[in-house]
This record gives structure tokens, C-alpha cells and sequence, in this order.
């Protein structure tokens, strides 16, 4: 099993849970290991249900929602599905700014959220 | 009821080489001022998202990260207006040129958000003409004063 430094994976039946370690995804370095960490989950690991849960994350920058299109576009050529939950509404507002909620299917808690998997 | 005096604006000038990483320089102390200032936990969100984004732009985009060149950074935060002006030594850009993100076609482009989201979060951001430096500005409303 991959060893990740970013994020913490778990599952639930079929879906992959991930949940980010750093409160504030700013950092240049650590945004590109974070991006390669969820690019292998689709890539290497073959998982096609991916609930990103950001109960944690207090801050993302612009340059972290370029590492989320890019793994929504990968999950969608891999045929799999993504969610989204637990996003505080200063990140949500980021995401309503930049239109990214009509891209994202974002869910209010985990448990909605592996419901709508189903 | 006898009110506190509110704290004298803070001010704070900084050369940040064009390195990756090195925006909490200046975003540590102004966090910091901010909350001082008693702006409240979303304005905070809002002014660190913007001068984060700027200053990335001005070290990545801007110089290049050439390690000739600096970013100057100067600041001036107090209870009702929060004041940040970010130049660098590149060539400039023209603001009006960058694509509308939010345009269905652009929508999963990964790259171009950060000058919208300043734009969304600040009362008035101003490049000057050469379009290598902005003044990022965020007045209070006065219910929240």
C-alpha cells in the first residue's frame, strides 16, 4: 500500500475516503506531493469511487483547485465518480466564486455523501 | 461603558526573494494584525486567500522566480481598512487579457483563478499600468466596524 504524506485514505464498501492532512493547503512543494498523492489513487490504485472529505482543511489556494480539476478529470476518464463533503463555507464561497460547484459534486456530510454513491 | 482604544494601524514594508514557499514571511505577521484588528474569521479567509494568490502571482509569474529579482510587499492594516501593496520587477501583465475562468469551456482548466478570486474577496484591487504591481484594498463594512 502507497505510503501518503498529504492525505489519509480509508474506505467504506467501495469508496475510497480521503482526508487531507495539512490544514492549510498553500504551500507550493506540498501542494504538488498532495496532487500526486490523489493522481495515484486513480492511476496506480485503480479506485473509482473517491469521497474527498475537507472536514480539516481550513484554507486552500488556487493553485490546490487546479490539483482537483485536474483529479476530477482524471476520475472522469477513468469512469469513476467523486464527491466532495465537509467543506467550510469560506471554501465553498471559493468554489461558488470560480463556478467549480456546477463541476464538483459536493455533499454536505460523509455519510450523504456514500449514500449518493450508491 | 468606557471603550478600549483601538490598536494604532500596523504597517509593514518587505523585499521576499522570488522563491516558492516564502509568502508566510509577510502572511504570518499579517494574520496575526488582522485578527488584532479584530476583522472577523471570514474577512481573514478572504484577505489571506488574495494576498496569497498575489504574491504567488508576482514571485512565479511575475520574476520568474529569478533569484535576481524581489517582490516588494508593503502592508497597512487597521480596524475599518486593510491595505496591501504587492510589485515585482517582471515585465507585467495585462489583467483584462486573462480568460474569465468561469466560462462553461474554461471550467476545468486547472490554472487561472487566483486574479478572480482577488477580485471577488477585496473591495478594489488596481494593477498599475505596466501591470506589475497591485494594490489589494478591503474597507469594512461599518455594521461590522
Amino acid at each position: 500500500m502507497a505510503t501518503h504524506q498529504r492525505i489519509d485514505v480509508s474506505r467504506v464498501g467501495d469508496v475510497s475516503i480521503v482526508k487531507f492532512l495539512d490544514k492549510k493547503i498553500l504551500d507550493e512543494a506540498g501542494i504538488q506531493e498532495l496532487g500526486l498523492e490523489l493522481f495515484a489513487l486513480v492511476e496506480h490504485d485503480n479506485r473509482k469511487a473517491i469521497l474527498l472529505n475537507f472536514a480539516d482543511v481550513e484554507f486552500l489556494s488556487s493553485a490546490a483547485l487546479g490539483k482537483l480539476i485536474t483529479l476530477d478529470r482524471k476520475v472522469k476518464a477513468a469512469k469513476g465518480r467523486m464527491k466532495m463533503c465537509h467543506i467550510r463555507p469560506e471554501i465553498l464561497e471559493v468554489f461558488q466564486i470560480t463556478k467549480l460547484n456546477k463541476v464538483f459534486d459536493i455533499r454536505g456530510d460523509e455519510a450523504e455523501a456514500i449514500a449518493a454513491f450508491s | 461603558m468606557a471603550e478600549t482604544a483601538p490598536p494604532d494601524a500596523w504597517r509593514c514594508e518587505i523585499d521576499l526573494p522570488s522563491e516558492r514557499g516564502v509568502s508566510r514571511m509577510v502572511t504570518d505577521d499579517l494574520l496575526e494584525q488582522l485578527g488584532i484588528h479584530g476583522w472577523s474569521p471570514s474577512d481573514i479567509f478572504a484577505i489571506h486567500l488574495a494576498a496569497e494568490e498575489a504574491i504567488v502571482n508576482a514571485i512565479v509569474h511575475g520574476n520568474k522566480l529569478d533569484p535576481t529579482k524581489k517582490v516588494h510587499v508593503s502592508c497597512e492594516v487597521s480596524a475599518e481598512r486593510v491595505c496591501i501593496q504587492i510589485d515585482d520587477e517582471g515585465e507585467g501583465f495585462d489583467p483584462a487579457a486573462v480568460p474569465d475562468c468561469t466560462l462553461e469551456e474554461r471550467l476545468d482548466v486547472p490554472s487561472g483563478r487566483g486574479v478572480m478570486l482577488m477580485r471577488s474577496f477585496m473591495t478594489r484591487i488596481e494593477y498599475n499600468a505596466k501591470g506589475n504591481g497591485v494594490i489589494l484594498e478591503k474597507i469594512r463594512p461599518p455594521a461590522d466596524a
